[in-house]
């Protein structure tokens, strides 16, 4: 009762479902649903079902398929949904490097795709397309708004994250708004399992606080191990490394640590706490951030295709910049760039209960868009 | 560098070193008697740690849980080499690398249908817990000095077993001469079980004990694996000693590669540069250090029968 409850205010909110579509629309959705990335691609899956279940439209049909995490098998997928499934619309990369394979020939087809995750910074800048639109964010922003928050408390900060692209970003995004001075940077492998050496340059390096970025198994692997190491230096870090698909791995460890985001579960307005509810009687587990970008990707493409026809691409297009839908983020708005411009988040991990969730401590940027719009020539 | 922080960075090293040889003395054992080749050791590392957290939320204590780890492991091992790998013995090593890489996918896709693809939770037993204090102001997990303490303590005993024990001399006898041995009247196929359940057993030990610090999640194997095969090749095909030293050196290599190098280089490059060049020379050190000591010793440092 309360999941048909969550659904029809979510509904009426939306004011989307039950309109006739233009044309039937064919979404193909290319995200990772194994290996050690499959939480993430799972919750993107789930969530965008969702929206599309409480829509209740039949004129929309998913293909979902699994890119293992790998950019030539993602590029295959794309291939094949574009030329046997004739798909409209593309959606569903979790990864910056997959994003980086496929996003630019796709647009180049003349084929929509929408990023319900990942931001890599040359697609919000300079390659940026009128074909792409980023629903998530552009990557810089978790770490910027991190970056600002620090400022507040900590002058002398100690920061970590992977040596690839997206870790490079991240510690440039964090520099960008940060003021105070760096105790120490640092480059880890990718994939690296065992922190220990790390950890004791962190407790030698008079740190006043830590701020690490290490996506999926690395960040629950960190966290554990700095928690039982007692250096009780504050850690603060993006919201992916809290997020809610690794939180129940993390354990107590993680209470305690500030991490920034553009959602979080107790986000107050109404589209949020229906979406919170749906998503829990659904599937028997709290949406992370991930799930929260990808329901919103859904219900914008349900707003566009309201409006307009998907074989009009001018007009569809255009009637997806509107972002005329209700977003779990409460305001979601487009830049030049077709990337968000919204509100960032400081959110602190607690234990309600059994459950170990975030609680929103502080706004830190309203309506925040990114540094690489300037670059963008649309 | 402190020596303080020096001490800890080589407990550090001598930890990831002693995890590393639990892993590398299955492995070299498994090559050295049966001459197989066998990728999926890292799946039993995994199927270890998600015994080991299964059994520990279900009963909630850890010690029962690593028993339950090593039996479950060890299980796998056998019906493993039951099903899959006795068909293997007799072809050549690419067939056995296809084989066994077929069987990383089976068992990572059958652990994401078993346990879901969220990562699961294991902590450390409320007695280990903690730190200790250092000499020079520092702090140690107690957890990891454990987990140097069993690494020891398995060491000696697979010294043992195989010097002093009759199975150990028949693991001996099976890596000099396989026809000899059964004409002898050994029952060589399930010594090979054996042997191929006792790798695996200390695989799924590793991995079990690694869980409380790291992320119990799929593929986690993988990764270990192949600094288990470095190990190996280091330390000399087949060789128990070779393993252990093998083991030993590469984590310490590492671990002060990653703590010293950027810290090196930061005079040359400056702070941004040094971390991002030291670090990719930092995950590049210990094969360096393979290709030196193959360069000089070509079937590795302690090769089996010398």
């Amino acid at each position: 009762m309360g999941k048909i409850l969550a659904a029809l205010a979510f509904a009426l909110s939306a004011g989307v479902a039950g309109q006739a579509l233009a044309e039937p629309i064919k979404i193909g959705m290319i995200t990772t649903l194994s290996g050690g990335g499959a939480g993430l691609g799972i919750d993107v899956r789930d969530a965008f079902q969702l929206a599309l279940k409480q829509a209740g439209n039949a004129e929309i049909e998913l293909v979902v398929e699994d890119d293992a995490q790998k950019p030539e098998l993602a590029v295959q997928i794309a291939d094949k949904m574009i030329q046997s499934d004739k798909v409209d619309l593309l959606t569903g990369i979790i990864w910056s490097n997959l994003a980086m394979a496929v996003v630019p020939s796709v647009t180049a087809q003349e084929i929509i795709y929408l990023s319900p995750n990942a931001g890599p910074s040359p697609l919000a800048g300079a390659a940026c397309n009128a074909n792409y639109f980023n629903v998530a964010y552009q990557n810089d922003n978790f770490h910027e708004a991190a970056g600002e928050y620090a400022n507040i408390d900590y002058s002398n900060t100690f920061i970590m994250a992977p040596n690839y692209p997206a870790g490079q970003d991240a510690l440039t995004g964090f520099k960008r708004y940060y003021k105070g001075t760096l105790a120490g940077e640092v480059y880890t492998q990718v994939g690296q399992t065992d922190y220990a050496a790390e950890i004791a340059q962190i407790r030698a390096s008079g740190a006043d606080s830590v701020f690490i970025f290490l996506p999926g198994g690395m960040g629950i692997a960190f966290t554990k191990q700095y928690a039982q190491s007692d250096v009780g230096i504050p850690l603060l870090g993006p919201g992916f490394s809290f997020s809610q698909d690794v939180l129940g791995a993390i354990g107590d460890a993680a209470v305690g640590v500030k991490n920034s985001a553009s959602w979080s579960p107790d986000l107050d307005n109404p589209a949020n706490a229906a979406f919170v509810e749906a998503f829990q009687a659904e599937y028997g587990r709290l949406p992370s951030v991930y799930a929260a970008q990808s329901f919103d990707t859904a219900n914008l493409i349900l707003s566009a295709a309201a409006k307009a026809s998907v074989t009009d691409k001018d007009a569809f297009r255009a009637a997806l910049k509107e972002a005329d839908f209700a977003s779990v983020r409460g305001k979601f708005s487009f830049n030049t760039n077709q990337h968000p411009i919204q509100d960032l988040y400081m959110r602190e991990v607690v234990k309600e209960g059994d459950v170990i969730t975030n609680k929103i401590i502080a706004t830190v940027f309203t309506d925040h868009g990114d540094a690489y719009a300037k670059d963008c020539s649309l | 560098m402190s020596s303080a922080l020096l001490v800890e960075q080589l407990l550090n090293g001598l930890q990831l070193g002693v995890m590393l040889y639990l892993m590398a003395a299955g492995l070299t054992l498994i090559f050295g008697v049966m001459g197989l080749i066998n990728l999926a050791h890292g799946s039993l590392y995994m199927v270890g740690a998600f015994a080991c957290a299964a059994v520990a939320a279900w009963t909630g204590s850890f010690f029962l849980a690593l028993i339950g780890a090593l039996i479950a492991a060890a299980a796998a091992g056998a019906l493993m080499e039951i099903l899959v790998i006795r068909r293997l013995y007799g072809r050549d090593h690419l067939d056995q690398v296809l084989a066994t890489f077929a069987l990383i996918l089976v068992f990572s896709e059958a652990t994401r249908w078993l346990f879901g693809p969220f990562p699961l939770y294991l902590d450390i037993p409320a007695i280990l817990q903690g730190t200790v204090p250092l000499p020079g102001g520092s702090r140690y997990q107690i957890y990891r000095l454990a987990i140097i303490g069993v690494g020891i303590a398995v060491a000696i005993g697979l010294y043992l077993l195989i010097s002093r024990t009759r199975l150990g001399m028949r693991i001996r006898a099976g890596e000099s001469d396989r026809e000899m041995i059964a004409a002898l009247g050994v029952d060589i196929r399930t010594l090979y079980t054996v042997v191929f359940a006792l790798g695996a057993g200390l695989a799924g030990l590793a991995g079990a004990m690694i869980g409380p610090l790291q992320s119990v999640q799929v593929g986690m194997g993988e990764p270990v694996l192949i600094l288990a095969f470095v190990v190996i090749v280091i330390g000399g095909i087949g060789s128990n000693r070779g393993a252990l030293i093998g083991a030993i050196l590469v984590g310490v290599v590492d671990t002060m590669g990653r703590a010293l190098l950027p810290g090196v280089l930061s005079g040359l490059l400056g702070p941004s540069a040094a971390a991002t060049t030291g670090s990719s020379l930092a995950s590049m050190l210990i094969y360096l250090v393979m290709v030196v000591i193959l360069v000089f010793r070509p079937r590795g440092l302690f090769p089996a029968g010398s």
